[in-house]
C-alpha cells in the first residue's frame, strides 16, 4: 500500500483580527473584544503577531440588536464591498466598506492574515469553527489544534460550499467564524463566555506556535459540509410558520438525522417528517435569526479530509514549498 | 377554614405577544383563534394578540415596554398626538377588558409570557385571590412536566403595572428557559397542557364543583439585583456566576457567588437568604436587573364553589 505524506509551507500570520459584535445581540463576542481592547497592548509583547479587536458593528450592539438595515455578515461578497452604492444605502453595508479598507482590501495582498469572527448561536451547536473553505491548511490546522486543547466541549468544523464566500471573515487572506451555542441572544452566559474566550486563546497560542515553526504533523480530520436547509411549513397567505422543529430533533445538532425521523411538530401536534432519502447531519437547529432567511435548520455530510503536514515558510525559501514524501508498506 | 361561594366566571381571556418577541404566547393564540375556539363550557373566551406591532417585528416593544402601562396612574392620563404606541395600546386593551378595578373588567385574564431564565412554569400575580391561587393548586396536581410555581408581586392594586391587573383575576404564565425570538415545541406544549387543565378547571367551576382548600407555597418578591457595572459606560462586567446561573428558586446564602467578572472576579452575595428567579432575564439587563430575590410564603386557601342562583 502507497501513501502520500505532504508537507506545505505557508507565509508567517503576523497579522490577526478577533470581531465581535457582528451581530449586535451576540454578546460573548462583544464583551469578549471589550475586555480585548481594556487590556490590549497593540502588538503581542514575545510574539511577533499583532492581534487587532475590532467590534464589528457598533451601532447595533448599542442597540442590542442583530443589525439596523440588513445582515452585516452578508454584506462582504464583491459585490457588495465594491460595486456601487445607493444615494442612502443600508448602513451595513457602509459599515463593510468602513471594516474591509483597514482589514483587507478583501481578496489583496494588503489584507490581514486571519481573522477571527466570534458568533452565538441559540441552537445546541457547541462550539463549531465555520468556513468556506475544506482546503484552507491553516484553518484546518487550527481547528485540529483547538480541538485536542478543548476535550470539555464539541468542537466541529462546518464547511461553507458556497459560489462566494459573503461574511467577515473572508476579508483576511485566512479566516473563520467561532460560533458558540446555545446562548439566547442579548444574553450573556459565563460559560459560554469562557468557551469562546478559551477557543479564542487556543487559536491565538496556535498562530504563535505556527510562527516560530512547528511542525504540526499531517493526518485525517472529520468535517462538516453544509448540502442544504429546511425551511419550517408556512402558511401560503401570512407566511407565518405552522410548526416548531419537533422536541426529538430539538437540541440535536450533529447528531444523524434518518430519513422518516421526526422533524416539525405542528402547532396542532402533528409530527411531520424529514423526507430526504440521505441520512444528513442537522445543525443550526432553531437559530433565531435564521427564521427571517427561511431557515429551521441545516443539513451537512460528514467527511475526512486529510491534511497534509504544515509549517511556516521560513525567509529564503520560496513561498508554498510542498515537499512530497512517498512510503511504501508491506503488504499483509 | 370556612367555604367561600364566589361568582361564576363567564368571561375568559387569553393574552399572548405582549412582548412581540415572546413567542409562545403568539402561536398559541394564533392556534386557539384558527380553530375558532370561543366557549370554555358556558363561558366566553377571548384571545388577544396584545402588541401587534411589536410581534410584527419579533421585538419586545415599539417605543415602550407595554406591560408597565397599565398602573392606575398611566391609564388615567390623557392621551395626546405623541403618546408612545404602547400607552396609546395599554388605554385600548384597558377599554376592551377593564376597566382595571370595575365591575366590568373580565373575569379572568391569562397573559403568556417567556423568560430566558431557567424558570419552568411558573404563575405570576398580584393578589391573594382564591380563584387564581386554586386554580395554581389545580395545575400543580396535574401538570405532567415539572413543577409549577406560584410568584407574588406584592404591590398595591394601584401600583400593578402589568395587563393582568385589569381584570377581577388576573395571572402571568411565565415559561423558560426560552430564547426571545424562538419557539421551541417542548414549552409550547407544556403552555398548552397548562390552559388546557385551567379550561378543565374553569368548567368545572361554573358547573358547580367544590374545590377543597389546602396549602400553596409562593415566591413572595423581595427585591432585585443589577450587575455589576463600568461606571463611565454603563456597560456590564460582569455575568451571572456560573453556580447562580440556570438556579432559579435555590436558596441562595450571603457568601454564595453570584457574578463573576470578565477579568475573572468572583462577586458573592451579601444579603439574606433568599430566593433567586428571573436569574439572567434578557429583557432586564435594562431594567438594571440581573436577578431578582423571594421569600417563600405558605397561604392557605378555603374550599371554594361557584355561587349558586
Amino acid at each position: 500500500m502507497r501513501y502520500n505524506q505532504m508537507e506545505v509551507r505557508l507565509p508567517s500570520l503576523s497579522r490577526v483580527a478577533v470581531c465581535g459584535g457582528t451581530h449586535g445581540n451576540e454578546l460573548s463576542g462583544v464583551y469578549l473584544v471589550r475586555e480585548l481592547m481594556r487590556t490590549a497592548t497593540g502588538a503581542e509583547a514575545g510574539g511577533d503577531v499583532s492581534v487587532r479587536a475590532v467590534l464589528a458593528n457598533p451601532r447595533a450592539t448599542q442597540l442590542g440588536r442583530r443589525y439596523l438595515d440588513t445582515d452585516l455578515n452578508r454584506c462582504f461578497t464583491h459585490a457588495a464591498l465594491n460595486g456601487p452604492l445607493s444615494d442612502a444605502p443600508p448602513y451595513e453595508m457602509t459599515r463593510a466598506r468602513e471594516l474591509d479598507s483597514p482589514l483587507g482590501p478583501k481578496g489583496s495582498p494588503r489584507a490581514v492574515d486571519l481573522v477571527c469572527d466570534l458568533h452565538n448561536s441559540t441552537s445546541n451547536m457547541g462550539l463549531c469553527v465555520i468556513a468556506f473553505s475544506d482546503c484552507d491548511w491553516i484553518c484546518l490546522h487550527a481547528f485540529r489544534y483547538l480541538q485536542r486543547q478543548m476535550p470539555d466541549i464539541p468542537v466541529r468544523y462546518i464547511h461553507l460550499d458556497v459560489k462566494e464566500s459573503f461574511s467577515l471573515d473572508s476579508v483576511g487572506k485566512h479566516g473563520f467564524a467561532l460560533e458558540i451555542g446555545p446562548q439566547p441572544h442579548g444574553v450573556v452566559r459565563f460559560d459560554i463566555y469562557t468557551a469562546m474566550k478559551d477557543g479564542l486563546q487556543h487559536t491565538l497560542d496556535w498562530v504563535r506556535l505556527f510562527n516560530s515553526g512547528a511542525v504540526f504533523e499531517g493526518g485525517p480530520v472529520d468535517l462538516f459540509t453544509a448540502v442544504g436547509h429546511v425551511d419550517y411549513p408556512r402558511e401560503a397567505d401570512t407566511q407565518n410558520i405552522m410548526a416548531a422543529i419537533h422536541p426529538k430533533l430539538q437540541d440535536q445538532d450533529f447528531c444523524l438525522l434518518h430519513p422518516e425521523e421526526p422533524m416539525f411538530q405542528t402547532f396542532s401536534g402533528q409530527t411531520l417528517r424529514y423526507n430526504g432519502s440521505e441520512p444528513l447531519y442537522p445543525f443550526f437547529i432553531n437559530e433565531c435569526a435564521y427564521y427571517e432567511k427561511g431557515v429551521a435548520l441545516y443539513l451537512a455530510r460528514k467527511r475526512s479530509v486529510t491534511l497534509p503536514t504544515l509549517r511556516v515558510h521560513k525567509k529564503g525559501h520560496p513561498a508554498n514549498f510542498v515537499s512530497v514524501q512517498e512510503e511504501e508498506e508491506e503488504e499483509e | 377554614m370556612e367555604h367561600f361561594s364566589l361568582p361564576a366566571l363567564s368571561r375568559i381571556v387569553i393574552s399572548g405577544g405582549m412582548h412581540g418577541n415572546e413567542m409562545t404566547g403568539v402561536y398559541v393564540v394564533r392556534e386557539i383563534s384558527k380553530k375558532k375556539v370561543d366557549k370554555i363550557g358556558s363561558a366566553s373566551l377571548t384571545t388577544v394578540l396584545s402588541n401587534p406591532e411589536a410581534v410584527k417585528v419579533c421585538q419586545r416593544y415599539i417605543n415602550k415596554d407595554l406591560n408597565r402601562c397599565f398602573t392606575n396612574a398611566l391609564l388615567s392620563a390623557p392621551l395626546t398626538a405623541s403618546s408612545p404606541y404602547e400607552t396609546k395600546r395599554a388605554h385600548e386593551l384597558n377599554a376592551l377588558f377593564g376597566p382595571k378595578g370595575s365591575p366590568q373588567a373580565v373575569d379572568i385574564l391569562c397573559d403568556l409570557h417567556n423568560t430566558t431564565a431557567n424558570m419552568g412554569m411558573c404563575f405570576i400575580f398580584y393578589r391573594l385571590d382564591w380563584i387564581t391561587l386554586h386554580i395554581i393548586k389545580y395545575i400543580q396536581s396535574k401538570a405532567s412536566f415539572g413543577p409549577v410555581r406560584a410568584i407574588q408581586l406584592d404591590t398595591p392594586l394601584p401600583e400593578a403595572y402589568s395587563f393582568e391587573s385589569v381584570a377581577k383575576h388576573g395571572f402571568t404564565l411565565e415559561v423558560g428557559p426560552q430564547p426571545t425570538g424562538v419557539i421551541r415545541a417542548d414549552i409550547y406544549n407544556m403552555v398548552m397542557e397548562t390552559l388546557n387543565h385551567i379550561m378543565d378547571w374553569l368548567e368545572k367551576f361554573n358547573s358547580g364543583c367544590t374545590f377543597e382548600g389546602g396549602e400553596v407555597e409562593a415566591f413572595c418578591k423581595t427585591n432585585a439585583l443589577d450587575y455589576p457595572r463600568d461606571p463611565t459606560t454603563n456597560d456590564i462586567i460582569a455575568a451571572v456566576h456560573p453556580q447562580l446561573q440556570d438556579n432559579d428558586f435555590k436558596l441562595l446564602r450571603p457568601g454564595d457567588p453570584i457574578f463573576q467578572s470578565f477579568n475573572g472576579e468572583t462577586v458573592k452575595y451579601e444579603g439574606e437568604e433568599a430566593y433567586p428567579f428571573f436569574v439572567n432575564e434578557c429583557a432586564y439587563y435594562e431594567k438594571k436587573i440581573a436577578f431578582q430575590l423571594a421569600r417563600k410564603i405558605s397561604i392557605s386557601l378555603p374550599s371554594i364553589s361557584v355561587t349558586k342562583d
